[in-house]
């Protein structure tokens, strides 16, 4: 029964895939209905769920056993607990909704029906991931995850922007893969398993390295896929793809899977606090780089990708910091999941109405062509910076007060960085709302000399961004409401209550002043003045910000370059070293042959004289020992 | 006269012997420098049976005598066969048994 769920988008992807063109007219609806199937089932099993307590609720399903081999048992087997089924609804609900939205949004796409294959594939794939009782079938999600990406992400692929994004996108995840496979390998050495329950429940048997090294891998994995520095770079450029699957990727799957991932493994590094302080960094390290980059970016989409990478960062810090984090971790993804969403379609809209304009500085003065998206956007805006009440408000201000719960100078510093984080997130997010939706018009022709003509967009996108609007007001407050959510994933992930040196209303108010700093900072620069439609020099580091604060640059320089170089010089070895000593050999033999052929000259006197000389030396030497 | 002048006398024989066998090219001429060889083989043979007084000497030289008789009749049927074949003598001529 819980294969049904990943098996219902699984069967639309192969239909809408295998179909041909004769699906070319109803395929999408079939994609939205299997799509909402799934979530319609995780629903049924979700109520199923909360009729039973706490501890009773984790379900199990045996499918078959994939390779049963003594010694080696990899079972196809799913296993849906509390933190399985918070990511099912995520996944299935948002997911949903994303369908319905690109029903509008593809519409005078040729290649449609594929589109929505790929999006069936997608949630199949996600599904999977979070389904998985074992790392090795988690893996298999996890490289349908990559895969999808790739497909989507290269959707247009005849652009070669977007071709190229899309091959960054697969090899950057391509190396969080090999983490994760290293990290099953390290399992299998360590536990002589890897499936859930008997590696997390004796993780605490294996030496404090093992556990360190695995964590390290696991950590690696959780970078490539959820965007952490370092490497982030491939989930700027993914906005090449369609906006419906930037918001999929940034909302409701892929990225979060990092999360999870590290969520699912808390025994682990729970019992290594040495990969438990790099998971902090990271998340601390990428929270400050998302929210810069996205501060500079006038691509809409960027500027919203990097707040993504922000974002994500605060909850890899929340999983970082233990049974005190985790549950809110997992609050902050779901929240996000909703408001990320929903500020992505409403991207989607404006662009739509727009001709595809993505530059902000081109938009302006479109709240009142575009009422409904103003409003959801704006919903989304005001719960992703924390505005009090709204859903980001509860969660973000949980990791705050967490993260000052670590403790020591640790914790002043996590908690200044969030606090940070918080007030540049309501920098960028102020920006992008003054740039898009006040101001005066600097509307400009496309390429074609098309003036824009902005207009609200039709149903099919409007009533997703509504639904995801809800979700953005009021998923925070209900989650928080008699601390349900943390008492729901308690008997998966643990739940200690942190010591923060803080008071909570100290923490809650600091949250609203450095909210207000960074709203009223960007609506200073933004908000009063005119802004250029001409991007100005700016200081170094808006140059530098806009360059993703020189990622790219620096993988070239020393991954692409130092690559080459390696790759040269070895080749060189290999050329001049290794054949050089084989091809050496072989003319230094044939050289000497050379030579020594000429004593074999036929004439039968000068064989004569080798067998007098040999005889002559072997008597002079018998002489000689007699002598001796 | 004392009997080491006929080993003095052997190893002048085998001398000439080997030198001609080395530097002559007509295979008549080194066919009888190796006889000549033999015999100076032959006489220290019989020079050493004399100076240890026993015979054992002279019955390896009827030994060698007999085995270069042999050798004789197979060296000259070869020799004939190869004028035969390539009308000269010249051991140079027949170097065809190399690389």
């Amino acid at each position: 029964m819980i294969g049904l769920l990943v098996g219902a988008p699984l069967l639309g992807a192969a239909v809408l895939l295998c179909g041909g063109r004769r699906l070319d007219r109803a395929g999408h609806w079939l994609a939205c209905l299997l799509s909402g199937a799934s979530f319609v089932i995780g629903v049924l099993f979700f109520l199923d769920m909360l009729g039973r307590s706490g501890d009773d609720r984790s379900l199990h399903s045996h499918l078959w056993s994939w390779v049963p081999v003594e010694g080696f048992q990899a079972d196809v087997a799913f296993q849906l607990d509390q933190l399985s089924m918070t990511f099912v609804l995520l996944i299935t609900g948002v997911g949903t909704l994303i369908h319905i939205y690109s029903v509008g949004y593809m519409e005078h796409d040729p290649r449609r029906r594929r589109f929505f294959g790929y999006l069936n594939l997608f949630l199949a794939a996600m599904l999977l991931l979070v389904l998985a009782d074992n790392y090795l079938l988690l893996y298999v999600g996890w490289e349908g995850v990559g895969l999808a990406s790739y497909l989507l992400i290269g959707f247009w692929q005849d652009k070669p922007s977007a071709a190229a994004a899309a091959k960054k996108a697969f090899l950057v995840n391509r190396v969080g893969d090999a983490g994760l496979a290293i990290a099953i390998f390290l399992m299998f050495t360590t536990f002589g398993s890897f499936a859930f329950a008997p590696v997390l429940s004796s993780a605490t048997d294996a030496s404090e390295g093992k556990l360190t090294a695995v964590g390290l891998m696991l950590l690696l994995a959780a970078c490539g896929k959820s965007a952490q520095v370092p490497l982030q770079s491939w989930l700027g450029d993914a906005m090449e793809g369609p906006t419906p699957v930037s918001a999929l990727i940034h909302a409701a799957t892929m990225v979060t899977a990092g999360v999870y991932l590290i969520t699912r493994s808390g025994a682990i590094f729970n019992a290594a606090p040495d990969a438990q302080t790099v998971v902090v960094v990271v998340g601390a390290v990428t929270l400050l780089f998302g929210a810069i980059v996205g501060c500079a970016k006038d691509d809409i989409k960027k500027a919203l990708a990097g707040s993504t990478m922000s974002q994500i960062g605060y909850m890899i810090l929340a999983a970082g910091l233990g049974p005190i984090g985790y549950a809110f971790a997992i609050m902050h993804l779901v929240t996000h999941g909703f408001f990320k969403a929903g500020l992505f379609l409403g991207a989607g809209s404006v662009m739509h109405g727009m001709n595809d304009e993505v530059n902000m500085r081109h938009y302006g003065g479109l709240r009142k062509h575009m009422p409904v998206t103003f409003v959801t956007f704006g919903l989304g805006y005001l719960a992703i910076i924390g505005f009090p009440g709204l859903s980001g408000f509860f969660s973000k201000d949980q990791i705050i007060e967490a993260a000052f719960a670590k403790g020591g100078t640790q914790g002043w510093i996590l908690g200044a960085v969030t606090l940070l984080g918080a007030a540049i997130t309501a920098y960028y997010m102020t920006r992008v709302m003054a740039m898009t939706f006040f101001g005066e018009k600097r509307w400009k022709p496309d390429a074609e000399g098309n003036e824009p003509h902005p207009h609200e967009s039709p149903r099919s996108m409007t009533i997703p961004m509504v639904v995801l609007a809800f979700g953005s007001v009021f998923a925070g407050g209900l989650f928080k409401f008699n601390e349900s959510f943390v008492n729901w994933l308690e008997p998966v992930t643990q739940f200690e209550h942190g010591h923060s040196p803080l008071s909570a209303t100290a923490v809650t108010s600091a949250t609203v002043v450095a909210l207000v700093i960074g709203v009223g900072a960007a609506w200073l620069q933004y908000g009063r003045r005119t802004v250029p439609s001409v991007a100005p020099r700016g200081s170094l580091l808006t140059r530098a910000a806009r360059r993703d604060l020189l990622q790219d640059d620096f993988n070239h320089i020393v991954l692409v370059n130092g690559g080459t170089y390696l790759t040269r010089s070895l080749v060189y070895a290999d050329n001049k070293v290794v054949d050089g000593a084989v091809n050496g050999t072989a003319a230094t033999f044939g050289g000497l042959s050379g030579r020594l052929r000429r004593l074999q000259n036929g004439f039968a006197r000068s064989y004569a004289v080798s067998m007098f000389g040999g005889a002559a030396v072997l008597i002079a030497a018998t002489l000689l020992m007699r002598a001796v | 006269m004392s009997p080491i002048n006929y080993v003095y006398l052997a190893a002048l024989l085998f001398t000439i012997g080997a030198s001609g066998v080395l530097v002559r090219r007509n295979a008549i001429v080194v066919f009888m420098s190796i006889e000549l060889m033999l015999n100076a083989a032959n006489l220290t043979l019989v020079a050493f049976s004399r100076m240890h007084g026993n015979l054992d000497g002279q019955v390896m030289a009827f030994f060698v005598m007999v085995v270069a008789a042999a050798e004789v009749v197979v060296g000259l049927a070869i020799i004939v066969m190869l004028y035969r074949s390539r009308h000269s003598a010249s051991v140079d001529d027949a170097s065809l048994m190399k690389l």
